[in-house]
């Protein structure tokens, strides 16, 4: 009894609460008028789906799809690239013993999450500029590999971490080669690592906003690019349709992720 | 081969040699895709501006000059401190410390209380708290800007239950600046004071009470202490995005709560169409940030040695 006195202080739980309602609050509110049947974003008129009809047939919608056509593909390329190399400098940092540059590298890996978003944003716009490339979904692209490696870097190496080498070791012992062993058995037991860190890197290309705004050249946008432009002139019953399904959509994905891994804990 | 090795998987040298080949993919793309950017960024910052966007490779401290130095309208008067621009940094810097005391006021309560749950309600708790930051930071800033204006749902029920009779003029000021700081980077700061609680020992608690201490004076005295190194890193988690934030300035803000992320911008996607400027601006930017990393990192590894 006196022990759970101690963890108790009062007040702690309403903050908590608080917490919760001060981050729910707003996504609630836009998805419930979502529903709006008003075109005013003030005024409640009852509930119909009529903005979820105009994002798919009305006149902004060919523009919102191909931005949201550019922004899947962006973010599943860019998920995929970096997974790719993170998953092979993951390999390095924790399974080819010591080298030179070591901790520089783990330096360079990190360094993305150290540059402030907006300075990421001006660097790449700068040299994509310098160099020649036109703005467009080549330039997205790269910059969101960029910035996204980080980010599956980190679930791809914790993974790693908590996998022992003595399977590894054991087939290798039985005549693998060092390339068989990783594909055989190490990369099978990466697999929820690796997952959740195509996940993330995924949501996070997404999510971007501010490097995409400035490498996308004129006529090119995302998602998150359209969006911003349209609510330049104010928040229309639309956008809050279109931010309703990408709230879905996120959910949908943190869940997932969540589940697959706890699934991934449970086999170890 | 390798099978001697140590137990510990992070000492595995099964793939020994084998590092360079792996990591050249990494090297490369931050390498030439970050790196090499914000090298030709620093450069950009020492050269002549051209109008309407690019530069003329120029030496000039132009850039820098006109950060700090205001030399009247035409160039020829002593040059005096231009405080223009050192209010927006000293101005975001403040909105940012502010935005993160707020995380943390709110956040290490939460951070406890989640910690202090049994193990099933402590991952649902976290799932509770970490699932709007996986919501596009655009739409929540949008939802956040939707909810507080003047005409929003806030006021309406706030103006309906009698409590206000106005609006509260939230929107377009500092204080809804920070409340969208706080929104997008909540879960930064929960997260590591998660950690740092959970592993908190009880029995100095305990300790603390057979010493007569009460619930408030153990807080302050032991319990904080413990957690600090939580709190710092929440705190800087919070801090440094908060500082080069784009969205909730720019959407939230008014013109009195113009921050470095939109001075920024302004330079290359605005009007201003200033490159050395917008080049020197988020240079000075990234020294702030650096100070404070090195700053962290050097207390990380004195801590460490202790």
């Amino acid at each position: 009894m006196k022990q759970l006195d101690l963890r108790r202080f009062p007040g702690f739980f309403a903050i908590t609460l608080l917490c919760v309602v001060v981050l729910y609050a707003p996504l609630l509110v836009v998805s419930v008028y979502s529903f709006n049947a008003s075109t005013s974003i003030t005024n409640w008129g009852g509930v119909s789906l009529e903005w979820y009809v105009d994002v798919f047939t009305g006149p902004e919608s060919p523009k919102f799809q191909r931005a949201a056509m550019n922004s899947l593909i962006i973010a599943v390329l860019a998920g995929l690239c970096a997974t790719l190399i993170a998953t092979s400098a993951a390999v390095a940092m924790h399974r080819a013993g010591r080298f030179k540059g070591k901790t520089a590298t783990f330096a360079l890996i990190n360094l993305p999450l150290m540059v402030p978003e907006v300075v990421t944003a001006v660097a790449s716009l700068i040299f994509f500029t310098a160099i020649g490339f036109s703005g467009g979904v080549g330039t997205i692209l790269l910059a969101h590999i960029t910035f996204c490696i980080p980010f599956a870097y980190l679930p791809i190496a914790a993974r790693m971490q908590s996998v022992p080498d003595s399977y590894e070791q054991a087939a290798m012992d039985l005549y693998a080669t060092p390339w068989e062993a990783f594909r055989l058995i190490l990369l099978p037991l990466m697999m929820p690592g690796i997952f959740s860190g195509f996940l993330l890197a995924f949501i996070i290309s997404l999510d971007d906003f501010l490097i995409t705004n400035f490498v996308k050249g004129a006529g090119v946008e995302t998602l998150p690019t359209a969006i911003f432009g349209a609510v330049k002139q104010g928040i229309k019953p639309n956008i809050m349709a279109i931010s309703t399904l990408m709230l879905g959509v996120s959910v949908v994905f943190v869940t997932l992720s969540w589940l697959i891994g706890r699934s991934g804990q449970a086999k170890t | 081969m390798a099978a001697m090795a140590p137990g510990g998987a992070s000492s595995s040298e099964i793939y020994k040699g084998n590092a360079s080949r792996l990591l050249l993919p990494t090297w490369v793309v931050i390498g030439v895709f970050l790196l090499v950017p914000v090298a030709l960024m620093a450069t950009y910052s020492f050269l002549t501006k051209e109008f309407r966007g690019g530069v003329i490779w120029e030496f000039s401290l132009a850039a820098y000059d006109q950060f700090f130095l205001d030399r009247g309208l035409f160039g020829d008067e002593p040059p005096r401190i231009e405080w223009t621009f050192i209010t927006i940094f000293w101005r975001s810097i403040w909105q940012a410390g502010l935005a993160t005391l707020l995380c943390l006021l709110i956040g290490f309560p939460t951070a406890w209380f989640i910690a202090t749950r049994e193990a099933r309600m402590r991952t649902v708790w976290l799932l509770i708290v970490t699932v709007p930051y996986w919501v596009n930071l655009l739409i929540r800033t949008v939802s956040m800007k939707f909810l507080i204006r003047d005409e929003g749902p806030l006021n309406a029920m706030l103006l309906w239950s009698g409590l206000i009779d106005q609006p509260l003029g939230l929107i377009n000021t500092n204080l809804a600046v920070q409340l969208g700081l706080f929104y997008s980077y909540l879960p930064f700061m929960v997260l590591p004071i998660y950690a740092a609680v959970e592993r908190y020992d009880f029995a100095l608690s305990e300790a603390a009470a057979d010493l007569y201490a009460g619930r408030w004076t153990t807080l302050r005295l032991v319990i904080l202490p413990v957690v600090k190194p939580g709190l710092i890193a929440g705190c800087i988690l919070v801090f440094v995005p908060s500082l080069g934030a784009f969205l909730a300035p720019d959407l939230l803000g008014g013109a009195k709560s113009f921050m470095i992320g939109s001075l920024i911008e302004e330079q290359f996607k605005g009007a201003a169409g200033n490159w050395p400027f917008g080049a020197a601006a988020a240079m000075i930017l990234m020294s702030i940030v650096m100070v404070v990393l090195l700053v962290y990192a050097r207390s990380q590894t004195r801590e460490a040695k202790a």
